[in-house]
């Protein structure tokens, strides 16, 4: 039993090394193949990041006359905060307001000169909603709106939802497009792995026939071709993140910029996880490839 | 030994026969030479014999064993039994002489101490001692032959199956071969071969059953090569 498998194992090395050519052609292909799915995992994390972003950057927003006095202010926000949809509430006072818009249009001389000649401070206190989940947010409006608080000048809930539900929109199809690709570049990976295995194995149609003559059984002429599989498997899976990490490395700044999330720092903190699902259908699909294929030269 | 009992083998929903209602027995020891035309049917029966193909109606035994009714996974095990030769060696051209003969022995599952034992006994008894390290491709065809034969009884089979094995050989090489095929029935296994060589049959002097058409035209004890 020890002495079988030491020679699978040594068959299968032998056979790896002796067809490189056809090895080299399997190791390509699965490689192509993991290298799309990596990919994809990768951008989908991307879009999900920033889809997760956009949810977050919806809020309502309530405007206070600038004449509300604090004290029923304080008494809103604390109702608001009671209710239990709500996450968070961010204060910002009339004060504070004023900075901010100072500090946005401090450029703009008429706009500064027209704020210095009201004495008073025109802008209101307002204060952001968040809900804990996106379809809480009708209640939340709802309930402020059924309030007809004298102190409430504006609530912009309608405004923001309109374009943000078209942002969710246009990822959910990128994300489903991309699902879709993902499937069909599988499964033409599935199908030129297979054949390029099975090239593999009719090379050593003759091997397997002299095989049987002298009465190999046949879990023994089919080990090694499974070893190969599996090595053309995980052969596949290293290559293929060794090129997803320097492209990663590039794109990681970038990302950071545009969707807040660093790749880079995704893929390095992930790494285990995503080596794992690489080599995993590496090997899967190499294993499977040669079991497929060597059945057709068994049959008796 | 072996026994064909009424076996005959049909093609195309029984228009063509490749056998037909061939019976016969072989007993241990015996040295059995078939003769016939081409397509009389000999490699049908070698075919049957070591399960590669199987008969339309009859039935073959290996001693007890009908050897159509074993099952697929038990196959391998019975034919570690049957020793093969063939008119095209079958050699994997990448092993030397000795790792072919090795070869057979890794594939029954045989320790390393029982092929580095049996090997180059294999290879002595073919008298092939020194070209244990050659390649197929640097032995000539007479040489590739004993090879074959070295590599078919290094597992001590009950039988040697030998198919057309002097087919591709020069009388020289052909009389060597049939010499080292007579030694290894001398020494107690038993041999069926196909030829198609009257210098052969003639020399060996054994039984000889001649097949045309499919059917068993002669079975004799001193066989001559008669067709």
């Amino acid at each position: 039993m020890v002495t079988s498998l030491r020679r699978i194992f040594k068959a299968g090395f032998v056979g790896f090394w002796r067809n490189a050519y056809v090895s080299l052609a399997s190791i390509f292909v699965i490689t192509v193949a993991l290298f799309v799915i990596g990919s994809t995992m990768l951008i989908d994390q991307l879009l999900g990041a920033s889809l997760a972003q956009l949810q977050a950057k919806v809020d309502i927003n309530v405007y206070f006359v600038p004449s509300a006095p604090q004290e029923e202010i304080d008494t809103l926000i604390n109702s608001v905060k009671a209710l239990p949809d709500v996450e968070r509430v961010t204060y910002t006072s009339r004060d504070d307001a004023l900075a901010e818009y100072r500090a946005k249009n401090q450029n703009d001389s008429v706009a500064m000169q027209a704020l210095d000649e009201l004495r008073e401070n025109p802008l209101g206190a307002t204060i952001a909603v968040q809900a804990k989940e996106t379809s809480q947010y009708e209640n939340i409006n709802r309930y402020l709106e059924e309030q007809k608080n004298p102190i409430i000048d504006e609530i912009n809930y309608t405004k923001n939802k309109e374009s943000i539900g078209k942002l969710s929109s246009i990822i959910g199809a990128v994300e489903q497009a991309s699902f879709v690709a993902l499937m069909v570049l599988i499964m033409a990976s599935v199908l030129i792995t297979f054949n390029t295995i099975r090239l593999a194995i009719f090379t050593a149609k003759e091997e397997i026939s002299v095989m049987r003559l002298v009465g190999a059984s046949n879990m023994y002429i089919r080990g090694p071709f499974m070893l190969q599989g599996v090595m053309y498997g995980v052969v596949s899976g290293v290559i293929a993140l060794a090129i997803l990490y320097p492209i990663v490395l590039w794109l990681g700044p970038k990302t950071a910029e545009f969707f807040e999330i660093n790749i880079f720092d995704y893929f390095v903190n992930n790494f285990a996880y995503i080596f794992l699902v690489l080599v995993g259908i590496g090997v899967t699909l190499g294993l499977v490839s040669s079991v497929l294929a060597i059945t057709r030269y068994l049959r008796v | 030994m072996i026994y064909f009992d009424n076996v005959s083998k049909l093609y195309n929903g029984g228009r063509s026969a490749a056998i037909e209602e061939v019976t016969f027995q072989i007993d241990p020891k015996e040295f059995v030479s078939i003769v016939g035309h081409s397509g009389a049917g000999k490699s049908t029966l070698l075919k049957m014999i070591i399960a590669e193909d199987r008969p339309t109606s009859g039935q073959v035994f290996f001693e007890s064993l009908d050897i159509h009714k074993i099952p697929r996974t038990r196959l391998p095990h019975y034919r570690r039994k049957i020793g093969t030769v063939f008119q095209d060696f079958k050699l994997l051209p990448h092993k030397t002489a000795y790792e072919n003969i090795a070869f057979a022995m890794e594939a029954n599952g045989r320790t390393d101490e029982e092929i580095a034992e049996n090997v180059p006994q294999a290879l002595a008894l073919v008298d092939l001692s020194d070209k244990a390290w050659n390649f197929p491709g640097e032995l000539s065809g007479g040489e590739k032959q004993r090879v074959a034969i070295a590599r078919a009884i290094v597992n001590q089979p009950d039988i040697i199956i030998a198919d057309e094995p002097t087919g591709n050989l020069d009388p020289i090489a052909t009389y060597e071969v049939v010499q080292i095929l007579r030694k290894i029935n001398d020494l107690g296994t038993t041999v069926v071969m196909t030829t198609h060589n009257k210098g052969v049959i003639d020399e060996l002097g054994r039984r000889v059953i001649t097949m045309d058409g499919g059917r068993i035209m002669r079975d004799d004890q001193n066989g001559k090569y008669v067709l």
